[in-house]
């Protein structure tokens, strides 16, 4: 792999965010919102519910936490759709640049913009709502870094799932994480879903995540066990995700998908 | 990228077949392109040449056959065969929410260019575009646009130039302009440039050589300015419709 050539995917993606605003606000803006309005809900619920139980580090982190995932996943899917609205795959695979010198750009891209929406979040939520990631331990460390790994799979998934369907397929792209937050837990925990969504639930590394913080938060400490599985689970995904690009990208180059991308031809 | 041997071409397509499906779009086609040789590949719309192209770059596969730039399969060593490879295409502009400066840099940094800053200078320079360094490429003008995309397309001055119809969409003294740059460029005598076109003023004036598709297959190849007289016509431009109308009237009998 060639740093410049991944270096050219993430300066492209800079030079966009330089040149404009209308990009830049969307990376803390919305992150933002959802943090203040989620920060009065956990006051109020603190108000309202038995002395003793803090919401803050429950539902208020896990916001944060999975509002983190979904930068992440955006991240990726944006940069790679700067190339399908730009109708830029002919000049942009038509050089030396390989498959993974292109997704590794992607997902240095998407690391940059999750970690400004990140950098917001948290001096909102911990300077206004008074959430400490102290509460979390060493935990937080791999917590993190499941969802990180997550969101890059999802948003790697989500490239490839456009380049086979089209532009036109975009929309199916946006509501995966609202798709799957149900099974992951991210407000509940998973002993209150039916067996089936508990099924899937057990193959989706965020819900290792999620339980573990409400673990620590109920003081019976961090299923280290459990987060180790999640982690292997995320990054098993990230591998599949990339074989999976790597596969449609494949039968995008035999079939000609690539040399006439557009919404119009693509079926 | 090592300098080939002076006698190997820069680019060989053998025997190249492209189908979709039921439809063959490509067969059989093979030619060369030497070292300081300017080819025309011309022919109806939908005779193949597009489809030629993008195999040669990569970003199509052929069914059957080999493509090799200096030597080097592009469909096991791509990434090292593109080295030295660039395009312009007419349908292929380049980001437009982009300046023409950040474009140039972005290829330039994808080719692994050295000295990017004074290679670019040195393309804003010879292809008129200094006072546009700022603009987004998305607000030039078609002709300004095709300067943008040969710029690009000289970034990384590359021993194969892919042109595809470049000067499809500008007023004819732009295409005097470009057409002398790439004359200029093949003329130092390392590149090849294999040059689609429906120009065939064009073709006679640029090509040394040139090859006449007709429904995926080379059909008449030779000097551009001694072919028409070969084969009975008066000028280039007659044996290409003479040529069109028997692949039409072919085309229409297999119907």
């Amino acid at each position: 792999m060639r740093p410049s050539r991944i270096g050219a995917i993430v300066l492209r993606q800079v030079y966009l965010l330089a040149g404009s605003p209308v990009r830049v606000v969307p990376l803390f803006a919305w992150a933002a919102i959802d943090i203040v309005l989620w920060g009065f809900i956990t006051r109020y619920l603190n108000s309202v519910a038995s002395p003793g139980f803090n919401f803050v580090p429950a539902l208020l982190g896990a916001v944060l936490l999975w509002d983190f995932l979904t930068r992440v996943m955006q991240g990726v899917t944006t940069a790679f759709f700067e190339d399908v609205w730009s109708r830029n795959f002919l000049n942009l695979f038509a050089t030396p640049m390989t498959v993974p010198e292109y997704l590794t750009g992607l997902v240095l891209t998407g690391i940059t913009t999750s970690l400004i929406g990140l950098a917001v979040m948290l001096v909102v939520a911990t300077t206004v709502f008074g959430l400490s990631f102290l509460t979390y331990g060493l935990a937080i460390i791999p917590f993190v870094f499941v969802l990180f790994l997550t969101g890059i799979a999802l948003g790697v998934l989500g490239a490839a799932i456009v380049l086979r369907l089209g532009p036109a397929s975009e929309w199916l792209i946006w509501p995966i994480p609202t798709l799957i937050s149900p099974f992951a837990g991210v407000f509940y925990p998973l002993s209150i879903l039916p067996p089936w969504m508990r099924a899937v639930s057990r193959v989706l590394p965020p819900s290792y995540v999620f339980e573990g913080m409400r673990s620590i938060v109920a003081g019976h400490g961090a299923p280290m066990g459990a987060l180790a599985w999640g982690a292997g689970l995320a990054v098993l995904y990230v591998v599949a995700a990339g074989m999976i690009f790597t596969w449609i990208y494949r039968y995008a180059i035999r079939t000609g998908l690539i040399a006439r991308y557009s919404a119009e031809t693509v079926s | 990228m090592t300098s080939p041997a002076a006698d190997e071409p820069v680019l060989s397509v053998r025997d190249l077949h492209k189908a979709y499906g039921k439809v063959t779009a490509v067969k059989g086609v093979s030619f060369q392109v030497g070292q300081g040789e300017i080819v025309g590949l011309v022919g109806p719309n939908g005779a193949g040449k597009t489809t030629i192209i993008s195999i040669i770059l990569g970003i199509l596969e052929a069914s059957a056959g080999r493509v090799l730039i200096e030597g080097l399969d592009i469909a096991t060593r791509r990434s090292r065969a593109l080295q030295g490879v660039n395009f312009a295409a007419a349908n292929a502009p380049l980001p437009g929410n982009l300046t023409v400066e950040q474009n140039l840099r972005i290829f330039g940094m994808i080719y692994g260019v050295a000295n990017l800053s004074a290679r670019i200078e040195t393309l804003l320079e010879d292809f008129d575009l200094i006072r546009f360094r700022k603009t987004k490429c998305g607000v030039l003008s078609s002709g300004e646009q095709t300067r943008v995309i040969l710029a690009k397309a000289m970034i990384n001055q590359p021993r194969l130039l892919l042109l595809d119809e470049p000067t499809a969409s500008i007023d004819p003294s732009t295409a005097r302009d470009i057409r002398a740059r790439i004359l200029a460029y093949a003329g130092g005598g390392h590149s090849g440039v294999l040059w689609t076109s429906h120009n065939m003023y064009e073709v006679e004036e640029v090509c040394d050589r040139v090859l006449f598709l007709s429904r995926g297959a080379v059909v008449l190849e030779g000097d551009p300015k001694t072919l028409p007289a070969d084969h009975g016509a008066r000028t280039l431009e007659d044996l290409f419709v003479e040529v069109a109308h028997e692949a039409l009237h072919e085309h229409g009998a297999a119907a």
